[in-house]
């Protein structure tokens, strides 16, 4: 879908209801904060952003083009989501939320340069964006410079921490820990194959998945390998997996090369439901491209999938095919972008107030029990309290979850002996 | 590094990494030969090569949906017809861009390059806003997937065979026009001397259009082939882009042969090293081979002989 459709899609929605805000008084009836009570701007905003008497703006900056733009599509649309519906229901103390969009296009410094627009032209009170951790790295000096807020939606490396970044994706050991525990417990995985994007994410992965097999799983690792950014021929890779029998293929490949990757593999003969296959990058936006066929049987560990089995997510599931159509998909970090918005108003509420400092002050024990991925709660350190599941690729490009940490892990973007 | 493997695991690595070699060499010569004809024919250098690719596999795409749609019963054939419309679709815009942009600019070669960019920038815009920003997924029928067993360590995948066979039939029919049919003299013979090749007759714009349509509906059909191995999105055709260029150029711009030469040369080299280290090493291993053999000979592998 184009932008102009997606902005299309959304100005009748909303001028209706403004519409319909402004025909119905008996709106401020309903116990949600309207215009007249919303506090004095000088009050909640001593720095100087782009707050107005009735207006805040916000960030949104993801890629749009380039190779990301397979993954970052979903998180763009869970933001403008979660966006509407903070607005449906009154805004961010009393102000409704504007935002402005801004285009990364696969391209870390161009992302720095968007950041730094965001806040030094724009003001805007925060922004939800980037998903590579380069893009990330890139922008967060831009970010403490400027004192902004980053909302950063996608499962990462871990090692890193900021004030000026709130971490809605899992890190490390939420996700790679998680994943191999359970992978060597109950498919016997003794010896792993990593494979892997060339970038800092997926090497960064990697050294953590090969302490935690070689350390504490007592296996070994028969071979790593990582291929520039777009890739798309892995023929040679696919051979050497073949003579090593690896019990697991453990992968971190991202974007679109992930579709050549998986059409190579089942093209090669290696059958998903007999060789076991861990990925920590392919999500049901990736299937999309991959197509089911070519990645039925795989295990995928994160923290949410579409199919998950509670009333937040079937709520969420159904106003997001309502806004982006039917045949949109979900994926990981889509949900944890949904999380942004909402986080972000709920830290605001409490503060009492938009600035950046008190917002990060603020953020620790913010609790959203309406997560469609359950509960979540963000912890000191930024990162948040979740559960790590893993799911099996279906053909309908489905994932069926097989496991979940009974507790939510406590996010750990430190751990001990493996940095 | 050769200390892990057997002797008769070695002699299945360089049998395996030979087909891969050779799978990457049909993918090289599909992409690059609609480039090569022309660039080498006709000297214009389109930016926009990638871009009719794309537009050959969303072709790909929209027949493999029409047929599981309303012919599913005829859908392990649909490939075929697939890649006959993907060369129609791109043969025609090809067409269409020559007759709207590039015949006003024969003679200044170095613009085309400037304005097959911003048109391949367009075509990616318009992709994006036609199929959306997302990659589709090309359903293959049963039969192309899966592998063929060779001996216990040897499989080959039967896509790369497909691939291949079709590299070898598109390359046999280009080379049949290109010199022995009487449009393909015809073009060479504006290629060497257009005036001259004007003044007895021959009608030198209609040989421009089709040669740069000829050229696009070869990369159409490789863009419908390469749905069986790569992604399918709106800026996909970038990622094949340079290496195109690549064999190109260091075949020698004006040499099918050349083309060939130099797709079989980088796909080999680049193969075996990757076996024995890492995907990005052998791809930087690749390019610093190419450039200093490119320093000692600026035309290419193979140039053709031409007074100056």
């Amino acid at each position: 879908m184009s932008d102009e459709q997606k902005t299309g899609l959304h100005s009748p929605l909303r001028r209706k209801l403004l519409m319909g805000m402004a025909a119905l008084p008996a709106m401020s009836m309903l116990p949600r904060t309207s215009f007249a009570q919303a506090p004095a701007t000088a009050a909640v905003n001593t720095t100087g952003l782009a707050v107005t008497d009735t207006e805040v703006t916000v960030g949104i900056l993801h890629s749009v083009t380039g190779t990301m733009a397979i993954s970052e599509t979903g998180s763009v649309q869970a933001e403008k989501l979660a966006i509407e519906q903070i607005n449906a229901m009154g805004g961010v103390l009393g102000r409704k939320i504007k935002f402005i969009q801004e285009d990364g296009a696969s391209d870390w410094p161009t992302f720095a340069e968007k950041a730094k627009k965001l806040l030094v032209n724009d003001k805007v009170a925060a922004i939800m964006g980037c998903w590579t951790s380069a893009s990330r790295k890139a922008v967060l000096p831009v970010m403490e410079q400027y004192n902004g807020m980053l909302y950063y939606p996608t499962f990462y490396e871990g090692l890193e921490q900021s004030k000026n970044v709130i971490y809605t994706g899992q890190e490390a050991t939420q996700q790679i820990l998680a994943g191999l525990d359970w992978v060597s417990k109950t498919k016997n995985g003794k010896s792993f194959y990593l494979i892997g994007s060339d970038y800092i994410w997926p090497r960064t992965s990697m050294k953590i998945a090969r302490k935690h097999i070689e350390g504490k799983l007592g296996g070994k690792v028969s071979g790593e390998e990582y291929f520039p950014l777009g890739h798309t021929q892995f023929n040679s890779v696919i051979n050497k997996i073949k003579l090593t029998k690896p019990d697991v293929i453990y992968a971190a490949v991202v974007g679109g090369s992930n579709v050549a990757f998986y059409k190579q593999l089942k093209a090669a003969g290696i059958d998903l439901s007999k060789q076991t296959m861990l990925t920590i990058s392919v999500t049901e936006d990736e299937i999309d491209g991959i197509g089911g066929e070519n990645i039925a049987g795989a295990y995928a560990c994160m923290k949410y999938f579409q199919s998950l089995d509670n009333p937040n997510n079937k709520e969420f599931v159904a106003a997001f095919k309502k806004m982006w159509g039917e045949k949109t998909v979900i994926g990981d970090v889509t949900q944890a972008a949904y999380l942004g918005p909402w986080l972000w108003k709920m830290t605001v509420e409490k503060a009492g107030s938009f600035d950046i400092d008190k917002i990060a002050a603020a953020s620790a024990g913010i609790e959203f029990t309406k997560a469609p991925e359950g509960y979540v709660k963000i912890h000191p350190n930024h990162h948040l309290w979740s559960k790590a599941r893993v799911g099996q690729a279906q053909l309908d490009g489905q994932f069926k979850v097989v496991y979940e940490t009974p507790e939510l892990i406590e996010p750990d973007p430190f751990p001990k002996g493996y940095q | 590094m050769f200390g892990d493997y057997s002797l008769g695991d070695l002699g299945a690595i360089f049998a395996m990494q030979g087909f891969a070699g050779l799978i990457l060499f049909s993918v090289y010569v599909l992409m690059a030969l609609g480039l090569a004809i022309i660039f080498g024919q006709m000297g214009v250098i389109n930016m926009a090569h990638g871009e009719f690719m794309i537009l050959g596999a969303y072709v790909t795409w929209m027949t493999s949906s029409f047929f599981q749609a309303y012919l599913p019963s005829l859908f392990s054939g649909y490939f075929f017809v697939a890649m006959i419309l993907a060369f129609i679709a791109s043969g025609s815009l090809g067409m269409l861009v020559e007759w709207g942009l590039i015949r006003f600019l024969y003679k200044r070669p170095l613009d085309t390059l400037l304005a097959t960019w911003g048109l391949s920038l367009i075509l990616q815009q318009a992709y994006r806003s036609i199929f959306g920003a997302r990659e589709v997924g090309v359903e293959l029928p049963q039969w192309m997937m899966g592998s063929k067993q060779v001996t216990d360590t040897i499989e080959v995948p039967i896509n790369g065979i497909f691939v291949m066979c079709l590299t070898v039939i598109i390359t046999i029919v280009v080379a049949w026009i290109m010199f022995k049919s009487r449009w393909g003299k015809q073009v060479r013979a504006v290629v060497q001397n257009r005036v001259m090749a004007g003044a007895v007759g021959i009608n030198t714009e209609k040989v421009d259009r089709y040669t740069f349509a000829l050229g696009c509906g070869i990369a159409g059909i490789a863009g419908s082939a390469f749905t069986m191995i790569g992604s399918t999105g709106p800026t996909s055709g970038q990622l094949y882009i340079v290496d195109t260029f690549l064999v190109v150029v260091f075949g020698g711009a004006a040499s099918l042969f050349g083309t060939i030469a130099s797709a079989f040369t980088i796909s080999q080299a680049q193969s075996t090293m990757e076996f024995f280290m890492s995907g990005s090493m052998a791809k930087v291993l690749t390019l610093l081979t190419i450039v200093a053999i490119l320093m000692i000979r600026p035309q290419g592998l193979f140039a053709l002989k031409v007074r100056k």
